[in-house]
């Protein structure tokens, strides 16, 4: 017999609405929806742009394990599943609850205006690990969601629409006092 | 190799450094045949750029000969001569597709900085701060260039390195500061600052149908440089806008160019503020330039301007109705047509040369050129040649050898620039 429409169990959502940040990046690529969807439908291909995703790997078609930098030299890890997909236009995905940093998002292809291409848009919405003082510690040490994603972003389009990600790392340089920031 | 490496406020470091090595599939190596130190290199020198480091090899204006490939690079191979523009261009975004190649999308590693102040990023450049991505630059032995196939330029063998070499930038930089006047027959263009890129603005301005150049500058070898090609020269610490006014039947110029940029002199205001940091630049030449122009006249501002400006007056360039034209220079969009310039013998851009010294004496060579001392104006590197004993010098001076020709090598053939 089924559940009665009353006594169905709410479904506890991803990222409770309370806790939550919420960001929105797009950038506009040189290429077709069809080339970037089906670049990033491929989860395990985002470690190659990104410099703050250590890696992803595919556990089936809709399950993926992600290790991601965090604040401070740490490293997260949570599982993700893909929860809707339409071929070319959206993929959307969600944390598994136990995640260390309870994530949710989305990303959207559509078409640019003129000859542009299409443009990209991430929403996504998690809960900052350690609260707010995570969320201090994320800006001092430079790994702010924020702008892990906008650089991301940058990089997916230089990939995509170069072949190559732009990059200093292994460049000579002189003997400087000042730290060298790793690119 | 051995590279120029910027560790501060006056000072630059010639240091040995690891060689480049290919990185990118787009990359190519060069071996520096000739390199230039640039009158913005002097703005990194005077420690008024932000986001630089210790140990940042400097240097945006080289040429040299392709010593390696990256797998992906297909037009040029290993013993091409090129010359390489100074911004760092993908060829395949929506910026470069249409011409706007120092706003390249795709080459500045670090452009969510550069965003973070500016709103949007522009491209990458060689050696110039880590906002515009910290590329390693050419006042080096040995240079890595991104995008190969996209910025650097092949040379005929009959174009000396000298002939070619300003083609990275300073040529380009002022001729585009020229074009963007929009420049019609019988106008009259005002040039702040007679350096090197003042330089190529007048002679650009010149080539491009004007019918006098006003040249503004307080240094004399500079302001007979600027007249030996047919432009006027004024004197900056006289009333500069009075003469204007005058030489121009009371209307001012049609069109003004700013090749000073953001260490203008002359204002103790902007010097004092700049120092204790209250402001990034001393726009002193832009508040002049913008009370000057006549009315609906075109304002081009080629020279570097870093951040955040006191007291302009925008309101006089509105009640004007202004236009004004700025940025980095594309210098992918000039290369062609101005090497064919110095083919048909229109222009010889080594009339801006008064220094050739070795990298190794590259310390010097920034100290005298940021001092504007004994007459520099110019100073081109040589990375591959050995640096002259202090004894040899000696022996030269004595002899009395090229000194003056140095100094005015051009007059004869730029006399052709007047139409």
């Amino acid at each position: 017999m089924p559940t009665p429409a009353s006594r169905v169990k709410k479904l506890k959502p991803a990222v409770p609405s309370g806790s939550a940040k919420k960001i929105i990046r797009a950038c506009t690529i040189k290429k077709s929806p069809e080339e970037l969807f089906a670049f990033w439908r491929d989860v395990e291909n985002l470690p190659r742009f990104s410099r703050h995703i250590v890696s992803i790997i595919r556990k089936s078609d809709t399950e993926s394990h992600w290790r991601v930098r965090g604040p401070a030299n740490s490293e997260l890890e949570w599982d993700s599943f893909i929860i809707n997909e339409h071929p070319n236009e959206l993929i959307a995905w969600e944390s598994k609850p136990d995640a260390e940093v309870r994530n949710a998002g989305t990303i959207r292809f559509t078409p640019a205006p003129g000859n542009q291409g299409t443009a990209v848009t991430v929403q996504l919405d998690y809960v900052p690990p350690a609260g707010r003082i995570g969320s201090a510690v994320a800006k001092l040490t430079g790994e702010e969601p924020e702008l892990q994603l906008e650089d991301d972003l940058m990089r997916f389009k230089a990939l995509m629409e170069t072949g190559e990600v732009p990059t200093t790392i292994g460049q000579p340089t002189g003997e400087g006092k000042a730290k060298r920031r790793t690119k | 190799m051995k590279a120029v490496c910027w560790h501060g406020k006056h000072d630059v470091r010639v240091e040995n450094v690891p060689d480049p090595k290919i990185i990118n599939p787009h990359d190519a190596i060069l071996r520096v045949t000739s390199t230039a130190i640039c009158g913005s290199d002097v703005h990194l020198y005077d420690g008024v750029i932000p986001s630089m480091e210790e140990g940042d090899i400097l240097g945006h204006e080289f040429m040299g000969e392709v010593v390696e490939t990256g797998p992906e690079v297909r037009r040029l191979k290993k013993g091409d001569r090129v010359v390489v523009p100074f911004c760092i261009s993908c060829g395949k975004c929506y910026y470069c597709e249409h011409q706007l190649w120092a706003l390249c999308d795709n080459t500045n590693p670090d452009a969510v900085l550069n965003a973070k102040m500016n709103g949007f990023s522009g491209g990458g450049l060689f050696g110039y701060s880590h906002l515009y991505g910290g590329y390693a630059g050419g006042q080096a032995e040995y240079v890595r260039v991104p995008f190969a196939d996209v910025g650097p330029m092949k040379l005929p063998d009959e174009i000396t390195d000298e002939q070619a070499l300003f083609l990275s930038d300073i040529f380009p930089t002022g001729y585009m500061a020229a074009e963007n006047c929009n420049i019609h027959p019988r106008q009259i263009v005002a040039v702040w600052g007679c350096g090197p890129v003042g330089q190529f603005a007048i002679r650009s301005a010149l080539l491009l149908g004007a019918e006098k150049v006003i040249a503004i500058d307080n240094v004399p070898e500079r302001m007979r440089m600027a007249e030996s090609c047919g432009a006027l020269a004024i004197c900056s610490d006289d009333d500069v806008q009075d003469l204007l006014k005058q030489l121009t039947g009371g209307r001012g110029p049609d069109a003004c160019i700013d090749a000073v940029g953001m260490e203008a002199h002359g204002s103790a205001y902007d010097q004092i503020k700049q120092t204790i940091k209250l402001e990034t630049d001393r726009p002193h030449v832009l508040r002049q330039a913008i009370l000057a122009c006549r009315k609906g006249g075109t304002l081009s501002l080629p020279g570097v301007y870093g951040g955040f400006l006191d007291k302009i007056p925008l309101g006089a360039a509105f009640a004007k109705g202004l236009t004004i034209r700025m940025g980095q220079t594309h210098v992918h969009r000039y290369m062609t047509h101005l090497l064919r310039l110095v083919q048909e013998g229109q222009i010889d851009p080594t009339f801006v040369i008064t220094n050739r010294m070795a990298l190794a004496d590259a310390e010097d060579a920034y100290e005298m050129f940021a001092e504007r001392r004994d007459g520099c104006i110019k100073v081109v590197l040589k990375p591959q040649e050995q640096p002259v004993p202090p004894e040899a010098n000696r022996m030269r001076e004595e002899v009395g050898e090229p000194e003056e020709e140095m100094l005015e090598p051009a007059a004869p053939r730029s006399k052709r620039l007047r139409r």
